[in-house]
């Protein structure tokens, strides 16, 4: 690594959007030829500091400057051209068209206004070889692998003499083997001097690729760390961080027998569920009345879990047994028979449905359940919504305003009261109180520990630990898609004792400090 | 593991999938043709062959303007409207004595024109091409009847000259001069999709338009253009046809559009955008056009049985792209 | 001042204001230029007048478009109608021309019978082809559509089949009530839809696949079925609209019957209020949508413009309706306007959400 001076500084970056200040004062260097990974948890900030950094948004306060000399981006075309290119998670590049069109569409050799073929060909086979990669340079990109479709986007990006590599999650998608081929090409690229600003959620890939770390929290900068220095466990605590308990209203309900729990037949018990590229097998167990935790980082699986449970993805292979008896979870139609109920992270895309008023939303998943030719009675309808209006305090109270003007905390309540309507028996919540303000968020919480009490079964996503811990009698732990522990929640289990999980990939580890 | 054992295997069947579409419309034309030539005698005759593209001409200059919007994954429902509205301006306009030179270029700019309108409204309003090119076609064919109710016959010289011109060999044989514009059209469109910019990102916007974006290409101005071209080749369309029907008609070429799609589809192009080739088009309009052939030489099928084969074919096209997978989104 | 300002707010906030307001003004003009326009008499016991014909004449399109409410409401589209029309049209003069005793009910019965099965069979085609198959629904129509005249035709063998059947002509001009037949044919046809999609709970289960098809399918919807249900169903729609206009003429022309009712369908769904985009749909709304075009059509003629010229101002309403729905197309025009009063009023602006 050259200790020369750094090719890209950002200094005092702050962004906000109404209502959300997404960074504060955030700093951030990147020296030519090393690999600098950015890391946080969602709602960081990462993805913001690079729209700022490439142009696509504008900065409130703060200065960039690009070899010494400050640039104020229009936009990732202009940032392209000065140096600064970007190849992001999803690759974009047109599936159909052939790799070296991919690479030098938009800069093609031509002669006269005429692509010149031969000469974009030999081009794209040069550039190629210079990662290393030997590929049929005609034959459309959609025939090649992600990882390959992901090269050659990077090889794109370096073809216009960039300095500094903007690599967002590239590796969520690729399986080991094509971590490993990125790496190679990644390791190259530095050496050549380019400077590279790697994202990702997998702890071990930082580890073994980047040279440099900078942290942010919740749009502020926590610091920049040398790989060397900062051990895993520290990095996981810089990221999730130790919130203040703001909600003392709810007494710790957890801490109870979870061997009384266990008793008996599980509600749900699933062997060796997984899906490739999302999640390795897993075993799962939950009984009626249990609260079960899942812990982990962005990105480490956690989503892909409850999806699987909920048949929202079919499983590859695996069994399942509901009261006993041997089942199956192939669609979500099929879980909500089985008493099974979701209520999705993403809110806007995959939970409530816009258009519709708050009542029709709510009662959507029971007249799914019933079919369309039993309507439930109007008079049943506006009961149940009455109902759940008041319980869970939606506000505003009118249930015949369409769900698309309600804020973030009273549309997830809707969706929380779909699910309740239907009286699930298991009831997964995919981080139910992320992006709603804090009074929402105590409420949902008392409701969860009121529902495991009246013996609903319970899988609680969250990213926040303390909340987790709060809320789970059993927390099961996810690194980098596996499940690596299933921990009792009892009086020695504690944020850092699962943080410590996250990190190292295993609890046992504990015992022998 | 080396990218050499990653990368070849995967590539291997990329010729023929990509080709599949073409390669399956041009083995239905042969197996048409030789049912052809082995039921009538008289079908062998070389002038068969050339009646055909005598009589589709003017569809195969629209349907390689329709393969321009399709392969940005759009429609243009206008082009049946446009074609008449150019036939019957220009057969308006020469009534009113205006010289054949000015007539071409104003009914050259008509179409063009309404195409960049089009575009527009598509781009910068964001709202469906369905709708925006059905509007297109309503008022196209509004143009023509408030221009006259009635069919408008061309006397003009340029114009009968252009209708008469036989281009043949010794023997017999001809062409007229709107199959030679035809085909001039196709050797410039079939060299502007696969040699210049502008062609290319209209296949990189029917593959993927945020990629497009992405990449720095120009997608808006893309999306505008290829409609322009459509609205340019449905003007040359109506000039090709008031020179073989020598009039301008309020009514004719309706339902031209779905003739149009369907050639473009069964010439291989994927509806959803992305992939298809001009040479593809033109084996499509082939495929009608010999459908036609063959049912008017057996005499005891009917011309609705036209629409009943292009609507098979459609699907049978449809359902081998769905088939071989050609999805890319 | 304040409280007029809310009503007038609450009012042409309404969905049904715009479209009405449209129709209004269409009358309005059509009295002015012809003060006897709006006047109805009564004679030989039925009543006339045009306001009576454009009820009668937007019938057939009243049907067609409620069947394309519901299709276009699950994100779909449905190019085939005019195709059907005309086959169920064609089969029921057919049938009604081969029989002895053409002015038998049992005879028209099943002729209808026949028609409408074949027409179901069609939306069933339709219907497997978006919801299992997957293919788009512009494309999977197309076919039909191309194909449908050709079969209409063959049905007919390319002959216009004319017909003299009392029973059959009644349900294009027959009268009840002192009112035409047709009327109520699709008012009843209007109060069956209505009652099938909002007595049962298919109404909302459309809607919600139409506006979020990845929350319904989480929500345990199994979209495919209903989706199928709106192609049958519309092309049940068209098969009595077919009937219908073969009834007025007491003929099925395989080639003209129904032709381009599918773009004015269309329009009328989307002149009523429903996205092309899917989700809400308003059976409400796209008869105004059908009464305001058969109403520009009526008012064309009585202004002795050629038939065809009404399409220009088809055109422009078109292209009116589609503006004044995009948000593009809003969003310039509502900046433009919110530059205009100082600036203070920003603050009244909803909180915008952003994505984290």
């Amino acid at each position: 690594m050259t200790d020369s001076r750094p090719v890209l500084t950002m200094t005092g970056i702050s962004k906000s959007f109404p209502g959300v200040r997404a960074l504060h004062d955030v700093n951030f260097r990147l020296f030519p030829g090393e690999v600098h990974a950015l890391m946080g948890e969602n709602g960081a900030g990462k993805s913001t500091l690079i729209k700022v950094l490439t142009g696509v948004y504008d900065t409130d306060a703060g200065a960039i400057t690009l070899e010494g000399d400050p640039v104020s981006f229009t936009g990732p075309m202009q940032a392209t051209a000065a140096g600064v290119s970007t190849v992001f998670q999803e690759v974009n590049l047109c599936t159909n068209l052939s790799v070296a069109e991919n690479i030098f569409i938009g800069r093609e050799s031509r002669r006269l206004g005429a692509v010149r073929w031969g000469e974009v060909r030999r081009r794209a086979r040069a550039l190629l070889a210079r990662l290393d990669l030997d590929l049929d340079v005609s034959a459309p990109l959609g025939s090649y692998s992600l990882a390959i479709q992901q090269m050659v986007a990077i090889a794109r990006a370096i073809d216009i003499k960039a300095r500094v590599l903007i690599l967002d999650e590239p590796t969520s998608s690729l399986d080991a083997g094509e971590v490993a081929q990125l790496f190679r090409i990644m390791r190259q690229l530095r050496d050549e001097g380019i400077a590279i600003l790697f994202v990702t959620h997998f702890l071990d890939q930082v580890y073994e690729i980047a040279d440099r770390i900078t942290v942010l929290r919740n749009g502020g900068l926590v610091g920049e760390y040398l790989t060397t220095e900062l051990p895993q466990l520290s990095l996981v605590e810089k990221m999730i961080g130790k919130e203040l308990d703001a909600l003392e209203g709810i007494e710790e309900h957890s801490r109870r027998d979870l061997a009384a729990l266990e008793e008996g037949t599980p509600l749900v018990a699933v062997s060796n569920f997984g899906r490739a590229g999302a999640v390795e097998p897993f075993s799962l167990t939950i009984h009626a009345g249990e609260v079960v935790g899942l812990a982990g980082l962005l990105g480490s699986g956690r989503t892909e879990v409850a999806r699987l449970l909920f048949g929202a993805d079919r499983t590859d292979g695996g069994q399942v047994a509901i009261d006993g008896t041997a089942s199956s979870l192939r669609t979500p139609a099929q879980a909500i028979d089985h008493g099974v109920g979701f209520c999705s992270e993403n809110r806007r895309a995959e939970g409530i449905v816009a258009d519709l008023s708050v009542r029709e939303n709510m009662i959507l998943a029971m007249q799914a359940a019933r079919g369309w030719l039993r309507p439930i009675p109007r008079r049943r309808q506006d009961e149940l919504v009455d109902r759940y209006v008041k319980a869970l305090n939606i506000r505003p109270a009118d249930p015949e305003v369409p769900v698309r003007n309600l804020s973030g905390g009273n549309q997830q309540k809707v969706l929380l009261a779909r699910w309740l309507i239907t009286e699930p028996r298991l009831l997964i919540l995919d981080e139910p109180t992320r992006g709603i303000d804090i009074g929402a968020k105590t409420e949902i919480q008392k409701l969860v520990t009121q529902l495991s009490d009246g013996g609903m079964a319970v899988l609680f996503i969250s990213a926040e630990l303390e909340e987790v811990l709060r809320l789970s009698h059993k927390v099961a732990v996810m690194r980098d898609r596996q499940m690596v522990a299933q921990l009792a929640n009892d009086d020695s289990l504690d944020a850092d004792r699962i943080m410590q999980t996250i990190a190292s990939g295993s609890h046992r580890e504990e015992a022998d400090r | 593991m080396t990218t050499g054992l990653l990368t070849p295997g995967r590539a291997r069947f990329r010729l023929p999938r990509k080709q599949i579409p073409v390669l399956a419309t041009l083995a239905l034309l042969l197996v048409m043709y030789g049912i052809g030539v082995s039921q009538y005698t008289a079908f062998s005759n070389v002038q068969v062959i050339f009646n055909v593209f005598i009589d589709n001409g003017f569809l195969l200059v629209v349907a390689i303007g329709m393969t321009f919007v399709i392969l940005t994954g759009g429609i243009d429902l206008s082009v049946g409207s446009v074609v008449a509205m150019t036939a019957m301006v220009s057969a308006w306009l020469l009534q009113e004595g205006l010289p054949a030179a000015l007539v071409l270029v104003i009914a050259l700019l008509i179409g063009p024109t309404l195409g960049l309108l089009m575009g527009c409204a598509i781009h910068f309003f964001d709202i469906q091409p369905f709708i925006v090119t059905l509007a297109g076609m309503f008022f196209a064919r509004g143009m023509c009847t408030f221009i006259s109710g009635s069919s408008i016959p061309i006397t003009d010289g340029f114009w009968t000259r252009m209708s008469q011109e036989r281009i043949g060999d010794p023997r017999g044989n001809f062409v007229s001069i709107s199959v030679l514009i035809a085909f001039v059209v196709v050797a410039v469109a079939a060299y502007t999709l696969a040699y210049t910019r502008l062609g290319r990102n209209v296949y990189a916007i029917g593959g993927n338009p945020q990629s497009a974006l992405l990449m720095g290409l120009p997608v808006g101005r893309t999306r505008i253009a290829v409609y322009t071209i459509s609205g340019l080749c449905s003007a040359i369309g109506g000039i090709l046809l008031s020179f073989y029907t020598l009039s301008g008609a309020p009514l004719i070429a309706v339902g031209m559009e779905l003739d149009v799609i369907a050639a473009v589809v069964i010439g291989g192009t994927v509806l959803t955008g992305g992939a298809g080739y001009v040479f593809g088009t033109v084996l499509g309009v082939l495929v009608l056009g010999v459908i036609q052939t063959l049912i008017t030489f057996d005499g005891s099928l009917n011309s609705w049985w036209t629409k009943i084969v292009i609507g098979g074919l459609l699907f049978a096209f449809i359902l081998l792209q769905r088939l071989i997978g050609i999805r890319y989104k | 001042m304040n409280a007029t300002m809310s009503r007038y707010r609450t009012m042409t906030g309404h969905r049904l204001f715009w479209p009405a307001a449209v129709l209004f003004v269409m009358l309005a003009a059509n009295t002015i230029y012809r003060p006897g326009f709006l006047s109805i008499e009564l004679k030989d016991g039925h009543l006339y007048g045009s306001p009576i014909d454009i009820l009668r004449l937007s019938a057939p399109l009243i049907l067609v478009a409620l069947g394309m409410t519901l299709v276009i409401s699950t994100g779909g589209i449905d190019l085939s109608v005019g195709s059907v029309c005309a086959i169920s049209g064609a089969i029921a003069c057919m049938y009604i021309s081969k029989q002895s005793d053409q002015n038998s009910l049992v005879v028209v019965l099943t002729a209808l019978a026949m028609a409408l099965g074949v027409a179901l069979v069609l939306g069933a085609w339709n219907g497997v082809l978006v919801a299992v198959i997957g293919i788009q629904p512009i494309i999977a129509t197309l076919i039909l559509m191309v194909a449908g005249r050709g079969l209409a035709q063959l049905i007919t063998q390319g002959q216009i089949i004319t017909i003299n059947s009392e029973p059959f002509r009644a349900i294009g001009l027959g009268h009840l009530l002192t009112l035409p037949l047709a009327i109520f044919i699709a008012l009843a046809a209007a109060l069956l839809v209505a009652a099938f999609t909002r007595r049962t709970a298919l109404g909302m289960i459309v809607e919600s696949v139409g506006g979020n098809a990845e929350a319904s399918r989480l929500a345990g919807i199994r979209s495919g079925r209903v989706i199928f249900l709106a192609y049958v169903l519309s092309a049940a729609c068209a098969a009595i609209a077919g009937f219908m206009m073969t009834a007025n003429v007491s003929s099925a022309d395989g080639n003209a019957v129904g032709l381009w009712v599918e773009l004015d369908a269309i329009l009328a769904v989307v002149i009523g209020g429903t996205s092309l985009a899917g989700g809400r749909f308003f059976l409400s709304g796209t008869i105004i949508g059908a009464l305001i075009i058969q109403t520009l059509t009526t008012t064309v003629y009585a202004m002795d413009i050629s038939p065809q010229t009404s399409l220009l101002f088809k055109a422009v309403v078109v292209i009116a309706v589609c503006l004044i729905q995009a948000p593009a197309f809003r969003a310039r025009f509502s900046r433009r306007r919110r530059n205009a009063p100082p600036p203070a009023t920003i603050a009244d602006k909803p909180k915008e959400q952003v994505p984290a």
